[in-house]
């Protein structure tokens, strides 16, 4: 090879696109609650790592609120060693194929991608996920590092993706956790709360055991504030310290008249139904729910995308999202409000609801409404809607769901003397970091702090207080 | 966990009315009169709300007694003593307010002559003069008669056929004791949702205060799904964590018994498949 063959200028390489995510036809999966998205082929996997260029001051990674070494594991998957790709997850995350599925990446590590910010940013999120299939799939049980047992007891109160967060970690800490939980099954809103078609509960079982494996203790049916209260746990059943992760489960309802009839329900009634109890399944399954044929879902966030999906499959032939705003504003994930559009779900904008108008029996039989119109930029920055005159119209239903958000729970509050809380029920701590309350031993996280916000952020709360509460109980 | 200790049946024929002694130590300290469980009978069940009727503290134990309405109660009766419950949550539900009011009356109907049981006894322990009205269709189908006599200062009893006591409703034996111009400083009543409603249309002229145990439709029974609202004093309230106990006069019993009746062609459904054979517990 003579040097001058050596200095010809490489050849660019054709610039591979954006992976795309196989998916199930719109028109078969808004009849099945099987998943929407199949994941990433081998060779799909493959394509979208090599897009990464192992940046050398990955940004990605202060994108993620649980800081996971994305170029590494991308890395390992260009190299085609998954299983280290899944080590070097899970290292920062317990529970990647959740988060794989369910994080708004485009938000958080996608959005801050270098590759971005000339092309489409590379698919940390499916890639994420196709790495923790692929571990469930071909790898074997592996224990992680476990220090040494510290003596010391945590109860942990709620098994969201906050609860559940801080207990993996916790346990690797070396000390003892305990998970209690309200309902019969663990995993907060990712069993009752996300449905079957964009979190298949398989996973979550499969995320859980692993917790379990690795030590976490899993107590169900215990609500705290009733059969135990916090001050209980610490006097009477040896914990050393509290970590309140119980969430914003008390759902709002629009305090219009009509919302207690018969087929009116909130947001977390209608997906409790459907996901804990099964009830799409009735009557394999013994909790029922209705196959509405007209329902509207109020609200415009991922919990209304959620519902009016699930009312889609349960039969309904036409399934309406009623929100007050226009679609820029909907909080919703871009790509679940796509996935509803395709499925044949009516979107109807800058409409509010007046009253819900019922028959004689106490049945729904529709909703009046009134149009809007975009004012002035609110609090939140976002621009008002404002009622437009006169503009009033009815629309037949035979539901409403109520998806406009939630509350704090004040069952946990009310029970624990001591407890800052702020004028809307939230639990105050000290910072994000330390997730400290005004209560010693007793810290905070999650929805419960912050309202009603996303798993990733809980998780990452999680994880802060973690790291606060191994802290606390060195110096104990 | 849940092991069903003893089991009595109070009336076989259907609807039976059947009750277990249940192991729930947890359950059992913390317990206050008012409050009940939430259970599950399989994997595949659904959750049903019944209220704890008795208990034993020494043994940790507590009473659930229920009638064999539906699916999952009929699928419940069939567990034996050994068996266990397959999932079980409690105590839930804000306990019934307990003070010296002074004379109260307690009206139990049917199967929920059981509930008013832990409140009558509650209300006695604290000092008042009690007296117990049980109500029910007939003689043999008539439970805890003992029981409530133990912790009443007086029981009087009605039947809709007249085979024991008076013949006639709860609602005709209240009226009387009013008209005879006893004073009464509480009514607590706890049965099936009309009858609740004629209680407090009974007491409502006098301005007697009663509360009401309301048995509303429940899912998760710990407050985050509003499947139990209820309107009271014209505001929504929801029955597992504001109650189950309202003041009966601000509760609006009809708005009440409509949303009660949303699923009884699923319930039919669930209740003729459960007859044909396929209900078991797991």
């Amino acid at each position: 090879m003579t040097e001058e063959e050596k200095e010809v200028p490489k050849k660019k390489k054709p610039k591979i696109p954006r992976q795309p995510m196989p998916e199930q036809d719109p028109h078969e999966r808004a009849k099945n609650f099987k998943e929407v998205t199949y994941g990433f082929t081998a060779e799909f996997a493959l394509n979208e790592s090599i897009r990464c260029i192992q940046c050398k001051k990955p940004v990605c990674i202060d994108g993620c609120p649980v800081n996971i070494n994305i170029p590494e594991f991308i890395k390992k998957v260009s190299e085609g060693d998954m299983l280290g790709a899944a080590k070097v997850i899970k290292k920062s995350n317990l529970l990647p194929a959740i988060c794989g599925r369910v994080c708004p990446q485009e938000d958080q590590c996608e959005m801050v991608c270098v590759v971005g910010k000339k092309d489409k940013p590379v698919s940390i999120g499916r890639l994420e996920r196709y790495v923790a299939d692929y571990e469930a799939a071909h790898g074997t049980f592996e224990m992680p590092e476990i220090a040494p047992k510290t003596g010391k007891k945590v109860a942990i109160i709620g098994s969201g993706p906050s609860g559940l967060a801080c207990a993996g970690d916790l346990i690797q800490m070396g000390h003892e956790v305990t998970i209690f939980e309200a309902l019969h099954k663990a995993g907060g809103v990712l069993v009752y709360g996300i449905p079957e078609f964009r979190l298949p509960k398989s996973i979550v079982e499969r995320e859980l055991d692993y917790l379990q494996k690795i030590g976490v203790e899993f107590k169900v049916n215990h609500v705290i504030g009733r059969i135990r209260t916090v001050d209980d746990l610490i006097q009477k059943d040896g914990y050393d310290a509290v970590f309140l992760a119980n969430g914003a489960g008390l759902p709002q309802f629009m305090n219009i008249s009509g919302e207690n009839l018969n087929g009116v329900y909130s947001s977390n009634e209608f997906l409790t139904r459907s996901n804990l109890m099964k009830a799409y399944n009735f009557p394999e399954y013994d909790t029922p729910i209705k196959k509405y044929k007209n329902v509207a879902v109020i609200g415009g966030g991922n919990t209304a995308m959620d519902s009016v999906r699930t009312a889609l499959r349960l039969g309904a032939e036409n399934a309406y999202i009623i929100y007050r705003r226009s679609r820029d504003e909907m909080p919703a994930r871009k790509e679940e409000i796509e996935h509803a559009e395709h499925e044949g779900v009516q979107f109807i904008m800058l409409t509010a609801p007046l009253r819900v108008i019922g028959n004689e029996k106490g049945w729904v039989t529709g909703l009046e409404c009134i149009k809007m119109e975009l004012g002035e930029p609110d609090d939140s920055g976002r621009r008002r809607p404002v009622p437009v005159k006169g503009s009033e119209f009815i629309i037949n239903l035979d539901a409403v769901i109520v998806a406009i958000g939630t509350n704090a729970n004040p069952l946990v509050a009310q029970t624990t003397p001591g407890l800052e809380l702020n004028k809307w029920g939230y639990i105050v701590v000290d910072s994000e970091k330390t997730c400290m309350t005004s209560k010693k031993g007793v810290f905070a996280g999650g929805d419960i702090v912050t309202g009603g916000a996303t798993v990733i952020l809980a998780m990452g709360a999680g994880r802060n207080a973690s790291k606060s509460i191994s802290e606390y109980l060195k110096n104990l | 966990m849940n092991k069903i200790l003893e089991k009595k049946v109070w009336w076989k024929d259907t609807p039976a009315i059947k009750e277990f002694v249940v192991e729930a130590p947890w359950i059992a300290e913390k317990h206050k009169a008012g409050q009940f469980v939430i259970l599950r009978v399989s994997e595949n069940g659904e959750r049903i709300p019944l209220t704890i009727s008795n208990k034993n503290l020494e043994k940790g134990t507590i009473n659930i007694l229920f009638q064999e309405v539906g699916k999952t109660t009929m699928t419940l009766g069939k567990l034996n003593v050994g068996d266990n419950i397959f999932d079980l949550a409690g105590p839930l539900g804000k306990p019934t307010h307990i003070e010296k009011f002074g004379t109260v009356v307690c009206i139990g109907g049917g199967i929920g002559i059981a509930p008013v049981h832990p409140i009558a006894q509650a209300l006695k322990d604290a000092g008042n003069l009690v007296i117990s009205i049980l109500g029910a269709r007939t003689k043999e189908i008539l439970i805890y008669e003992d029981l409530m006599k133990k912790c009443s200062d007086e029981v009087r009893i009605t039947t809709d056929d007249g085979s024991y006591g008076r013949h006639g409703f709860v609602t005709d034996e209240l009226k009387s004791m009013i008209e005879s111009g006893m004073k009464i400083d509480l009514v607590v009543t706890i049965g099936p949702a009309i009858m609740m409603k004629m209680v407090c249309k009974v007491t409502e002229p006098y301005k007697i205060l009663t509360f009401a145990s309301l048995n509303t439709i429940m899912v998760d029974g710990t407050g985050m799904c509003g499947a139990c609202r209820v309107t009271v004093g014209g505001k929504t309230k929801f029955v597992c964590v504001d109650g189950p106990e309202f003041d009966g006069h601000q509760v609006n019993f009809d708005e009440m018994m409509a949303r009660l009746r949303q699923y009884v062609d699923e319930e039919k459904v669930a209740k003729e498949l459960c007859q044909q054979g396929t209900c078991r517990a797991a």
